[in-house]
Formats: C-alpha cells, sequence, structure tokens
C-alpha cells in the first residue's frame, strides 16, 4: 500500500497528464453527441457574447454589401409576389396545394469558419426566439446548415463546410437526388453523390434542396454543377457543385421551423418501430 | 496574458485565410512561456485550460486541449534537449533572454509538435495523410512566424 501511494506521489506528473489526455479524448469522442455537451460549445453564454459584441463591431464594415444582398433578395420576392397575386384565382381551392409549412426565423451569424475541415456557425438566436435543433439554416442565396445545439438566446449549427452532415439534393431538371457531402477542401465547391450514369447532366445544372427531410422545404438552392465525370468501374458519377451560398461573406440567415415536424416525426418513428416488429 | 491570447486567436486568427486552409495557432505562447520554474502539474493544468478555453469557442471540444496538454508535457524535455548550458538558463524562456537561435528552434518544436497532433485528431484519420501534413506544414510556418514577431513587437528595448 505504501509503495503504490509512493509510487503515485514520484508520478504525478506523468498521472496528471494521462488523466487530462484521457478527459481531452473523451470530449472528442462525445462531442458529436451533441445534446450531451450543450455548454461547451460557442452557443454558451460567455463564448457566444464575446462573439456577439465583437461582430457588432465588425458587421459596419460589411453594411454595403449585405445592403445590396437584401436589395436583391427584396427585389426577387418582389417579383415572385406579383407573379403569385396575377396568378388566376378561379382555379379554385383544388388546385391551391398545401404543402408542409413552414415559418422563418430572421438571424445574424455571430461566428463562422470556412477554413476547418469540420465548420461551425454561431447564431444571435435562441430557445427564447423559438429555435430548436434540427432546424435548417437558410441564407438569401441558398442554404447554409442546420440547428445542432440551442442556449437562451443563441444557438450553434453544422455549416454546409462540415463533413459531419451533408443536405440531400436533386437536380432540378431531372428530379434524381443523392446526399450532398463537402469535400472538404475548397469553400465554394461540394460533391453531389449516388447519381447514377443514365442521368443526362450538363454543366451549370441546377441543384437544389430534395425536400426529403424535415429540415428544408423542397426546392431551396444548394448550387449548380461545376463538372462531372463517370470514374471506370464505378455506377454513379463524380459531381461537383459550385456552391451558391459564399460562405465568406454570409452574415443574415433565417431559420427554418417546420410546423409539422413533430407530426412527420411521429410518423416516421411509427414506420420504423412498425419495420423492426415485423 | 492568457485572455488575451484566447480572445486574439479566436476573434482574429481563426479567421484568417490564406489558401483556404492555413490557420496559425499562436496561443500556445502562454505554455511556451510560462517560467521554467513553474512546477510541472501547473504547467499540465494551465495548458488544458488554456487547450479547452480555444475549444469552447472554436467547437472542437477536446481537440485542442489534448495537443496542448501533450506539449506541455514534453516541454521540460526540449528545452532540456536543446540547450547545451544548462547554468547559463534563465528562468524565463523568451527570445531576449535565452537568444534567436534558441527561442527559435524550442518554438518550431513545440509548434511542429503541437500541430501535427492538432490536424491529425481533427480529421482523425491517416486517409489524406499528404494533404493534412501539407496543412500541418504551412500552418506551423505561419505560427511559428506570428509567434516570433510578436516577440520582436512586444519585447523590444
Amino acid at each position: 500500500m505504501r509503495g503504490l501511494l509512493r509510487y503515485l506521489i514520484n508520478n504525478h506528473v506523468f498521472l496528471l497528464f494521462l488523466f487530462l489526455e484521457v478527459v481531452s479524448l473523451i470530449f472528442v469522442f462525445n462531442f458529436n453527441k451533441y445534446q450531451s455537451v450543450q455548454y461547451l460549445n460557442s452557443s454558451n453564454r460567455v463564448a457566444a457574447s464575446v462573439y456577439n459584441y465583437f461582430d457588432s463591431v465588425v458587421k459596419y464594415f460589411e453594411l454595403a454589401k449585405d445592403n445590396e444582398i437584401l436589395a436583391k433578395e427584396n427585389a426577387r420576392l418582389k417579383s415572385q409576389h406579383s407573379f403569385l397575386q396575377n396568378r388566376p384565382d378561379s382555379l379554385g381551392p383544388e388546385f391551391v396545394q398545401h404543402d408542409t409549412n413552414y415559418r422563418y426565423i430572421p438571424a445574424r451569424i455571430i461566428n463562422n469558419s470556412v477554413n476547418k475541415t469540420l465548420n461551425y456557425i454561431t447564431l444571435n438566436k435562441g430557445s427564447s426566439d423559438g429555435v430548436k435543433p434540427d432546424m435548417g439554416i437558410v441564407s438569401p442565396t441558398g442554404i447554409v446548415g442546420v440547428v445542432i445545439s440551442v442556449s437562451e438566446s443563441y444557438s450553434l449549427g453544422f455549416s454546409l463546410l462540415n463533413s459531419r452532415w451533408g443536405p440531400s439534393g436533386k437536380l432540378k431538371k431531372s428530379g434524381f437526388f443523392g446526399p450532398v457531402e463537402w469535400s472538404g477542401a475548397d469553400y465554394r465547391e461540394a460533391n453531389l453523390m449516388e447519381i447514377p450514369f443514365h442521368v443526362h447532366l450538363a454543366v451549370g445544372d441546377t441543384i437544389v434542396t430534395s425536400g426529403h427531410s424535415s429540415v428544408f422545404p423542397e426546392g431551396l438552392m444548394i448550387g449548380t454543377v461545376k463538372e462531372f465525370s463517370q470514374p471506370e468501374g464505378e455506377s454513379f458519377y463524380k459531381i461537383k457543385i459550385q456552391l451558391s451560398t459564399d460562405f465568406r461573406s454570409i452574415h443574415f440567415v433565417d431559420i427554418i421551423d417546420n410546423l409539422d415536424r413533430e407530426e412527420l416525426q411521429k410518423l416516421e418513428s411509427l414506420i420504423e418501430n412498425g419495420a423492426t416488429n415485423n | 496574458m492568457f485572455i488575451g491570447l484566447v480572445l486574439t486567436q479566436v476573434l482574429i486568427l481563426n479567421h484568417i485565410q490564406f489558401s483556404g486552409f492555413v490557420n496559425p495557432y499562436i496561443y500556445i505562447l502562454f505554455v511556451l512561456l510560462l517560467p521554467l520554474s513553474t512546477p510541472r502539474y501547473a504547467v499540465l493544468i494551465f495548458a488544458f485550460l488554456m487547450g479547452i478555453s480555444i475549444d469552447i469557442f472554436s467547437n472542437s471540444l477536446g481537440i485542442h486541449s489534448f495537443a496542448t496538454v501533450f506539449i506541455g508535457y514534453i516541454r521540460p524535455l526540449v528545452i532540456r534537449v536543446i540547450s547545451s548550458r544548462e547554468e547559463d538558463m534563465s528562468d524565463y524562456p523568451g527570445l531576449m533572454q535565452n537568444g534567436i537561435v534558441w527561442f527559435l528552434s524550442y518554438v518550431s518544436i513545440m509548434v511542429l509538435v503541437h500541430h501535427t497532433i492538432l490536424f491529425y485528431l481533427e480529421v482523425f484519420t491517416f486517409a489524406n495523410f499528404f494533404s493534412t501534413l501539407m496543412r500541418v506544414f504551412f500552418s506551423s510556418v505561419f505560427s511559428i512566424f506570428a509567434i516570433v514577431l510578436s516577440q520582436l513587437i512586444v519585447f523590444r528595448d
């Protein structure tokens, strides 16, 4: 017993070293189970308010560009509005599309990165504004990411530039869909996977969200086909997407709240459970 | 100094973009500059606190603390290896106290070890071994440059 004690005292530095390294590794491996370490990411109060304060100073330098982007979106919405207004109402209610209901929560990005292999974004809206995990984040120019962790007035999300998360994209022209994955190198590019060879492709084809998950509604812009090839011995195209969102210059985004999410999830879990019971 | 380095790192240096994937990390300066008489367990604890602070800000929980604790542990070893006359060593391992050559090799070794662990732990694979190695190399060069520069600016006579 005394020998053991002496051994511990003599090696306390090494043991402390081991202990701290093990704690670090436990953190590394548990961070993905994102709910468990909610308070140790940048949506916690101290870190987020530092970012928020810094951003409130820096944002003035970007005002001109932000204005331009918002004006563009305004123009786009106006034209859409007038188009919808001019639609004949005589079609009757049976032609009105009752799609899933979405609510948009405007937010500002207070921290963002594009140069890591795993990029995250911090937003200045939290649970008190109705933000919940698994809501989509979208900018005027295209989709941005998904919320993973929420504190009272801030939230943290996976950016599209994060290899741990990818939305489901589809070719607008042909309707074929597949997962979109970031390549990990360039913040302007991503890959569209699992598109079979018989699909007709052209450079410049638009890729939009497929609407197969409850995160994004259908038809939000992701990007355009930049280049594609048919690797030998495989059955899927290798497609490079030029992302429509410039992740270095986004500031204002909307968080998408799917009002039917709970119902959808209940239904889906019902089916899954049913499948395992059989 | 602790708070200053954390803020510099997360607010300015984490946003530096150079050819897309270079990111200098100078917060380890805190661990590098602890006086040599600091007890080793204290160095480890300081290193851990520093690492975890950076982790919280950059959402990479555990990665920075692992790498920083590691260099905190090997610090006395590195110092012993690169110092030829140990009796002449000043207590403070700075640039002015020990000369440019000594400081440069000290910083280079520590930064290289730190960045190697950091980047490989971050991607957690040896699949893109060489592209990660490139990132380690270029980020290290920038970090070393930034650290030496900061010492020249802060501690000039």
